[in-house]
């Protein structure tokens, strides 16, 4: 069983299509880096895993959840799927987090009441959510900060705590989307090694980022985007040594 | 101080530069403009101090005799839960108008842009009166089934007297500013956070209330506290109709007495009054709702920047070397 399965994804945006008909499984415990020149659907296919994008056809499964839509019957020889409430929506995205790119901390709470916010939505009770805070804040090495607002902490330490908040909702998977493109090149490092940290503990990951090194390093499986399409997937090995496809080799030719 | 530099003509140079050495002492910028503009600032206060004092057609003991006066304060009182009555229905239609122009799709955003056009472009006096001569368009009004029976019927000059009208029109006129206020401020407030929000899985209408409404209130505040100090003085429009709010009331007394400048002077001070604890009232609320924002600052620094009259450099310039 994939934890992630992704069958037909379309999706335009004003007569632009972003996703031209994507399929993707990643395995449980897998770790997938999405690569891709800018505008090539990366992100889009992320924000579309978690309902956060509405797709114009397709499916995405996590777990064997149908994300966003249930089935309704049939129609001659189609599954009906109908979109679900949005409260339905937001309990299935609990099991999957999410990593942005501008961290999106949650500025008027402190760190301690961002990693609580979550939990305390799903009915925890407050000593046990700051509990949990306090040990995913000591995993992302910013034990003692709990009192912080986001705007003190450097852009690294918010990507950890974003990091920290994702995981305070005990997801099946976590989606990143390019996490370490805002920050200052100094920083880029302690946001990767909390990520490669997860990885290690057999987490099921997305990752749509730039860093090469990193993919090469840590990524079960290469998935190389272009122009809506999923061009290419391997082990990265197969993929850095020796990519198939000459749309990937001119792509990493180019950023190496 | 000497420095070496090194010049690929000759093999090594001494400098004796004319730069610093030593102790620094850094002096700032002489600003005569500003010395300049306070005296003038200076001699015209004191001339108006002066008039105040001397000129005796100000009358400030008469002032000081009415200021308290039943029927002042009876008319301030009717200002003052005028203000508060219509701020409130107002901002809660307002509220209502805001989430039709978000949320409603397209026939309710319609209905709430053509509200906001119209009651805009009307002068709140206009509306006043409108309302107040509604009898003369509709005699009568009635509750029943629409096209169908009338239930009940109302003669309108008693429904809508006066006190009434004021309210409606005052209400209307708050609630399409108030719908602007409101809208702008959640707007304002970054979409990444509700993607965050979602993507934790809180439910839309907790994503509202702690995630989008707080952010948004900072921006929405000092607005609604401009519209209700706006709102405070447009009350003293009902005295066109008759309504003994706090201007009225002055007005019935300086037409018998014929002080008009001492009465007119009880109304402006109360109004001043008023709209002072307002503003005081609108600085707390703020501070509540600036949790985690650089720029928040306690009330005793600004008090202490006003009686300097120096401002001090922004918080965020002196905080920038905090960042880890």
């Amino acid at each position: 069983m994939s934890a992630i399965e992704v069958r037909g994804l379309r999706k335009s945006f004003g007569g632009t299509e972003v996703l031209r008909g994507i399929d993707l499984d990643v395995a449980q415990g897998e770790v997938a880096i999405i690569l891709g020149p800018s505008g090539s659907g990366k992100s889009t296919l992320l924000r579309c895993i978690n309902h956060l994008e509405r797709p114009d056809a397709g499916y995405v499964r996590v777990n064997d959840d149908l994300i966003g839509y249930r089935e309704a019957g049939r129609r001659g020889d189609a599954s009906v799927l109908r979109e679900l409430h949005p409260r339905d929506v937001a309990r299935q995205r609990r099991r999957i987090g999410m990593v942005f790119q501008q961290f999106n901390l949650f500025p008027h709470f402190t760190v301690l009441e961002n990693l609580a916010e979550g939990q305390l939505a799903t009915g925890i009770a407050p000593a046990e959510a700051a509990e949990r805070g306090r040990e995913l804040l000591a995993r992302v090495g910013l034990a003692g900060r709990e009192k912080s607002y986001p705007s003190q902490l450097s852009g690294g330490q918010q990507q950890r705590v974003a990091i920290a908040r994702t995981l305070a909702m005990r997801p099946d998977v976590v989606l990143f989307d390019e996490p370490t493109s805002a920050l200052d090149p100094e920083l880029v490092g302690e946001v990767l090694a909390v990520i490669r940290d997860l990885a290690e503990s057999g987490m099921t990951l997305v990752v749509v980022t730039h860093e090469i090194g990193f993919a090469r390093d840590v990524a079960d499986t290469v998935v190389f985007m272009d122009d809506g399409r999923i061009v290419e997937t391997g082990r990265p090995e197969a993929i850095f040594a020796d990519a198939e496809h000459p749309r990937t080799r001119e792509f990493l030719a180019a950023v190496r | 101080m000497a420095t070496t530099i090194l010049s690929p003509a000759r093999a090594a140079v001494d400098v004796h530069a004319d730069g610093p050495a030593g102790d620094v002492r850094l002096v700032p910028r002489r600003r005569p403009g500003r010395w300049a503009a306070a005296a003038v600032v200076a001699v015209l206060g004191a001339m108006l101090l002066n008039t105040l004092v001397t000129n005796d057609r100000f009358e400030w003991p008469t002032v000081a005799h009415y200021f308290t006066q039943e029927a002042v304060l009876k008319g301030l009182w009717l200002t003052l839960w005028l203000t508060a009555v219509t701020f409130a229905a107002g901002f809660v239609l307002g509220i209502g108008l805001a989430a039709m122009r978000l949320w409603g799709g397209p026939l309710l955003q319609a209905v709430s842009f053509g509200f906001v056009w119209i009651v805009r472009s009307v002068p709140p006096l206009v509306l006043l009166l409108f309302w107040f001569q509604l009898a003369s368009l509709y005699p009568q009004l009635s509750l029943g089934i629409p096209f169908g029976p009338a239930f009940v019927t109302f003669d309108t000059t008693h429904l809508i007297g006066a006190l009434v009208a004021a309210f409606i029109a005052l209400t209307i006129d708050v609630a399409a500013f108030a719908a602007e206020i409101v809208r702008g401020g959640l707007v304002s407030v970054d979409p990444g956070q509700t993607e965050a929000a979602r993507s934790l899985g809180l439910s839309p209408r907790r994503i509202f209330r702690r995630i989008v409404l707080p952010q948004a209130m900072p921006a929405i505040i000092p607005a609604a506290g401009n519209l209700l100090i706006g709102l405070l003085k447009s009350t003293s429009l009902v005295s066109v109709i008759a309504v003994t709010d706090l201007l009225y009331s002055v007005q019935l007394v300086y037409n018998q007495n014929f002080k008009v400048m001492p009465l007119l002077l009880v109304a402006t001070i109360w109004y001043i009054v008023i709209t002072s604890v307002l503003a005081v009232g609108q600085y707390f609320v703020e501070r509540r709702f600036n949790r985690g924002r650089r720029d928040a600052r306690p009330f005793r620094e600004i008090l202490a920047d006003a009686a300097r009259l120096r401002p001090r450099l922004p918080r965020t310039a002196s905080r920038a070397g905090e960042r880890g």
